[in-house]
Order: structure tokens, then C-alpha cells, then sequence
């Protein structure tokens, strides 16, 4: 059963040096607060999966934490490069990064083959791609039935995933709506699970049947975080700001802009910090 | 008509390719611009597919993401990511990717990666993303980036997605059936792979613009179409559409 927890305490119990964490949500819920938790508690040596590492592994990889990333796409969506990870792969700053690279169907069946208790995710895939020279975790299998050669990767199954959502009831079962991503697969798939939320509420009320929860028995820890996925966005609560994506290109351009940033608003700040950012933008 | 611009020109002809009939799976930025408005003006009914999940999309403003709340908000249907790759874009499901590229080849190959060497890159790019299978499981595959011999290279640093490959025949070597790259495209003019060499050659350039223009942009030796035509002008309609989509588009993002 989930335990409603403060966040430090949450990432405390579940996080150690060298897990393979996974932080997911596709644009939608990506759970920056947590990673700045993350980040203020000093873990090192981590290996991070996500298909889109976004401002959160960027800052991750910025402050030295990242021993390796698996992902399939690194970049600013909509506005450019993420330069912290650009800045680990061409120059070793601030210490090499080992990377896996993959397509994004790759992950999505990889964290799905995680989730089914399967060793790897067999789908038709990478056929012509230069990856498959370069990504030794990239291999082929054939069809018993019909011959046909098919891609497979190894199922991705996280020590820990974290992720954000937007509400939670009193049991500690969590909704996610909108664009799911593979936040599901993440956490069925994961050894540990963290959920930060929105709110917690004495009930859903009246959802569909088919909504996405996750019962609480699948999940660790719950955390409170009102505005925990900012500048990402809750869908229902408030919109993704566009202007800090944009910003983030001046900020993590010069190594020294990015260390102050991080100073004062990860380092020395906390969750309550993401608050703010449920009131400032319209509710969509 | 006046005023136009060549970058005005590249979005409506781009546009003009897709059929009311399409599922179009859409690539952000220039990609995300034509298809967009291609369902304002001549499209209405087309299918607009982002790879965060969002099917049947209908967004008022261009997203700056490829999951904004909007896609979500204005879609018949919201599906997992990768529900969107297994069943939607790998079973076959859709009918026009469209792509931009870091770097691209004459048969249409695009590289998104990096620049340089893999393993020490000089520019290291956002990589793939969906492209591998979007570029071998969409019925076709249309193109649009701007001219330059940056882009336009002889060789490729790295092979993200695969166009027509080496050449004729090679997309069927790999088991691959779908027909890939068919139309490219740009500011300066529109390519076509020649059906014989499976090569991007011009088949028509746009208003005011010269052989010698396409050339000078161009990093590998260009073809020519026997009869090059001028590609027709953005109609008012069109113009309209795109500029007013533009301008709610900045407002949205400044308001942000």
C-alpha cells in the first residue's frame, strides 16, 4: 500500500546511488519537483531512462549525477537543444555521460515489456536505422511463424520510477488523465514507485470506469506537490509555460548561469517553491 | 500578389499535399505548420496524429510541444504512447508521415543525431524520436525544410531514418513495403524522387526563383525534371489561413 508521505522522506526511502530511475511523463506530468528533490538530496552515479529527457534530466546531467541515460529523444521540444546534455557528449562536462539510444517505439514497447514481465519487447522497428550500429542493445529475432525479422530490446525494469499525477484519494490509488505517455507501463515495470500529485481527494467522484488509476498496492510512496510538474503541466490544473521551455535555452546555455539558476532555485529552495505555479496559469 | 514570402510558400505548398482523406502523422515545427493548415483551409477532415497519443487533433494555435494541453483538449481520441506506436503507427494505421530533418540526402535519408562522429560528436543533436518507424511503417513519407547546403548534404554524418536507402530496391531488401519518401518540400522548389534513380530531383520552383538558386544550396550534383514548371502562388485563402495561424500562434506563446 502507497504511504502518504512528505517528498524528502519519500525519495529517501526509495532512491539510492547507482538505481536505474526512471522520471517519465510524455510533455505532460513531468514530475520536475521530485527531481529537484532528487537532485538537493545528492545522489550520484544514476543511471536515468526516459524517452524525452527534457529540463529534468538536463539539469541532472548538468549537476554531475548521471552516469549513463537511455533515452530517444534530447531535445528542447519546440525550441531546441537540451545544452547540459549536449554540453556531457561532446565535452565531458561536468563528467562523461554513457548513453543508450533508442527510437521511441523502442522505449514505449521496452517499458511495456517491463510491465508484462517479459525479458524484451519484440516489435517491427529499426529497419534502415543507423542506430542499430551503434547501440549494441539493439538485436533482431525471427518470427517462429511466418519468418518475418523483428527488432528487440531488453524490457526496461526500474529500481525506482517516479512520476506525477494529478490526484490521489485517501487510500493512495492515483489518476492520471490527458496524455498518459507510458507512466503506467513505468510504474507496473519498476521495483519502487513515487507518485507526486496535484491534490488528494476523498474520492474520484465521477470518472469513467476506464480511467487510468493506479491502485495503491502499486505504488510506494504518494507525495503532495500542488504545481509539482512545472514548467511540464497537470492537465485540469494548469497549463505548460511555454516561456520557461523557451528560457531554459538562455539559462543552461553558459555553465555558470546554469550553476547559479540551480543554486538558488534547486538547491537552496524546496516543493513548496511549485505552488505559485498553480495559480498563475489559466486552469485548462 | 505581393508581400509573400518563400518560407509563406514552402508552408502552403506543403500543405497542398496532404488529401481531406489522410492520416497524417505529424513532426513537429514546419511539418506541425503545413498539416495544420492544411485542415484550415482545403484538408478539413484530415486526421492529425502527434506521437503523444493525440488522434483526430484540431488545435486552435500551433503547439510548441509535441504533447501541449491542447492536442489532448481538441483530439477525438487520446491514446498511451505506446498504444500509439503498436497498434496505430506499426499496425498500419496511417497514411502520410510528415518530416523535417537535421540533414538530409539525395534519396531522402535523414539524419537527426548528430554531426560528426557518433561516439565524439562536434554537434550533438535531439536524435530520432519517432522517426525510424514513422519513416518504414507510414503509407508515405512527405518532407519540408529549408533550402541549404547544410542540410542538403552528399553524405549523411548519420543515418537516424531511412529514406529510399542506396538507391532503387533498397527499402525492399529490408522487408520494408511502404513507399517512403515522395515528396520533398522546400523554400526554393519541390522535389520528387525520379522513379528510376529513386533521386529528389526539382519539379518545380517557386515564384521568382532560379535553377542557379536551387543548385548553390544544394550539397550533392541536383537533378533537374524534363519540364521544371513554376510552383502556383499561395491563393488569398491560403495566405489568410497561415497568417492568422501564425500571429494566434505567437500571441498564445507570449501569453504563456
Amino acid at each position: 500500500m502507497a504511504k502518504i508521505m512528505e517528498l524528502a522522506t519519500a525519495i529517501r526511502e526509495n532512491v539510492n546511488d547507482g538505481d536505474l530511475l526512471v522520471m517519465e511523463g510524455f510533455t505532460h506530468l513531468i514530475p520536475h519537483a521530485a527531481a529537484h528533490e532528487v537532485i538537493r538530496q545528492g545522489y550520484k552515479d544514476l543511471t536515468l531512462s526516459r524517452m524525452t529527457p527534457d529540463l529534468i534530466y538536463d539539469q541532472l546531467i548538468g549537476m554531475g549525477r548521471v552516469k549513463k541515460m537511455i533515452f530517444s529523444y534530447a531535445g528542447n521540444p519546440g525550441v531546441g537543444l537540451l545544452l547540459r546534455f549536449r554540453d556531457a557528449v561532446e565535452n565531458q562536462w561536468p563528467r562523461a555521460l554513457e548513453i543508450e539510444e533508442h527510437s521511441h517505439a523502442a522505449m514505449a514497447n521496452a517499458y511495456e515489456a517491463g510491465a508484462a514481465g517479459l525479458p524484451c519487447a519484440v516489435f517491427r522497428g529499426y529497419r534502415g536505422a543507423g542506430l542499430t550500429e551503434v547501440n549494441p542493445n539493439i538485436k533482431s529475432i525471427e518470427c517462429p511463424f511466418t519468418g518475418e525479422k523483428l527488432a528487440a530490446v531488453p524490457a526496461l525494469n526500474a529500481d525506482v520510477t517516479i512520476i506525477h499525477a494529478q490526484r490521489a484519494n485517501k487510500n493512495g490509488d492515483v489518476l492520471l488523465e490527458g496524455i498518459i505517455g507510458v507512466q503506467k507501463e513505468a510504474v507496473l515495470g519498476a521495483k519502487r514507485a513515487v507518485v507526486t500529485v496535484e491534490e488528494i481527494v476523498d474520492d474520484f467522484g465521477d470518472i469513467s470506469p476506464n480511467a487510468v488509476v493506479l491502485p495503491s498496492w502499486t505504488i510506494n510512496a504518494v507525495v503532495v506537490i500542488a504545481g509539482g510538474a512545472h514548467p511540464s503541466y497537470a492537465h485540469g490544473y494548469y497549463s505548460r509555460d511555454n516561456g520557461f521551455y523557451k528560457d531554459w535555452d538562455r539559462i543552461s546555455r553558459d555553465r555558470d548561469v546554469f550553476l547559479e539558476w540551480m543554486d538558488e532555485n534547486v538547491v537552496k529552495s524546496g516543493p513548496q517553491a511549485f505552488e505559485v505555479h498553480v495559480k498563475k496559469g489559466p486552469a485548462k | 500578389m505581393t508581400g509573400i514570402t518563400l518560407a509563406e510558400i514552402m508552408t502552403v505548398t506543403a500543405a497542398r499535399a496532404l488529401k481531406n482523406t489522410d492520416v497524417c502523422f505529424v513532426g513537429i515545427g514546419l511539418p506541425s505548420e503545413a498539416c495544420n493548415l492544411a485542415r484550415l483551409t482545403h484538408a478539413p477532415e484530415i486526421t492529425l496524429i502527434y506521437e503523444s497519443g493525440t488522434i483526430g487533433t484540431k488545435p486552435n494555435v500551433l503547439p510548441l510541444s509535441i504533447g501541449d494541453g491542447e492536442l489532448c483538449e481538441t483530439a477525438v481520441a487520446n491514446v498511451s504512447v505506446p498504444e500509439m506506436f503498436r497498434y496505430w503507427l506499426q499496425g498500419g494505421r496511417i497514411t502520410v508521415g510528415f518530416l523535417s530533418a537535421a540533414q538530409l540526402d539525395r534519396f531522402g535519408n535523414i539524419n537527426t543525431t548528430v554531426i560528426g562522429d557518433y561516439h565524439n560528436p562536434k554537434t550533438r543533436l535531439p536524435g530520432g524520436g519517432g522517426a525510424p518507424e514513422i519513416a518504414t511503417s507510414c503509407g508515405e513519407i512527405f518532407i519540408t525544410l529549408k533550402h541549404s547546403k547544410r542540410a542538403f548534404v552528399d553524405q549523411l554524418d548519420f543515418f537516424t531514418s531511412i529514406g529510399h536507402g542506396d538507391g532503387p530496391g533498397h527499402r525492399g531488401r529490408l522487408g520494408i513495403t511502404t513507399k517512403g519518401p515522395t515528396r520533398l518540400v522546400t523554400d526554393l522548389c519541390v522535389m520528387l524522387p525520379n522513379p528510376d534513380s529513386c533521386e529528389f530531383e526539382v519539379v518545380s520552383l517557386h515564384p521568382g526563383v532560379t535553377r542557379e538558386q536551387v543548385i548553390e544550396a544544394t550539397g550533392w550534383p541536383l537533378s533537374f525534371a524534363k519540364n521544371v514548371i513554376e510552383t502556383a502562388a499561395p491563393t488569398a485563402i491560403e495566405l489568410d489561413a497561415l497568417r492568422d495561424l501564425k500571429q494566434r500562434t505567437t500571441e498564445a506563446h507570449a501569453a504563456a
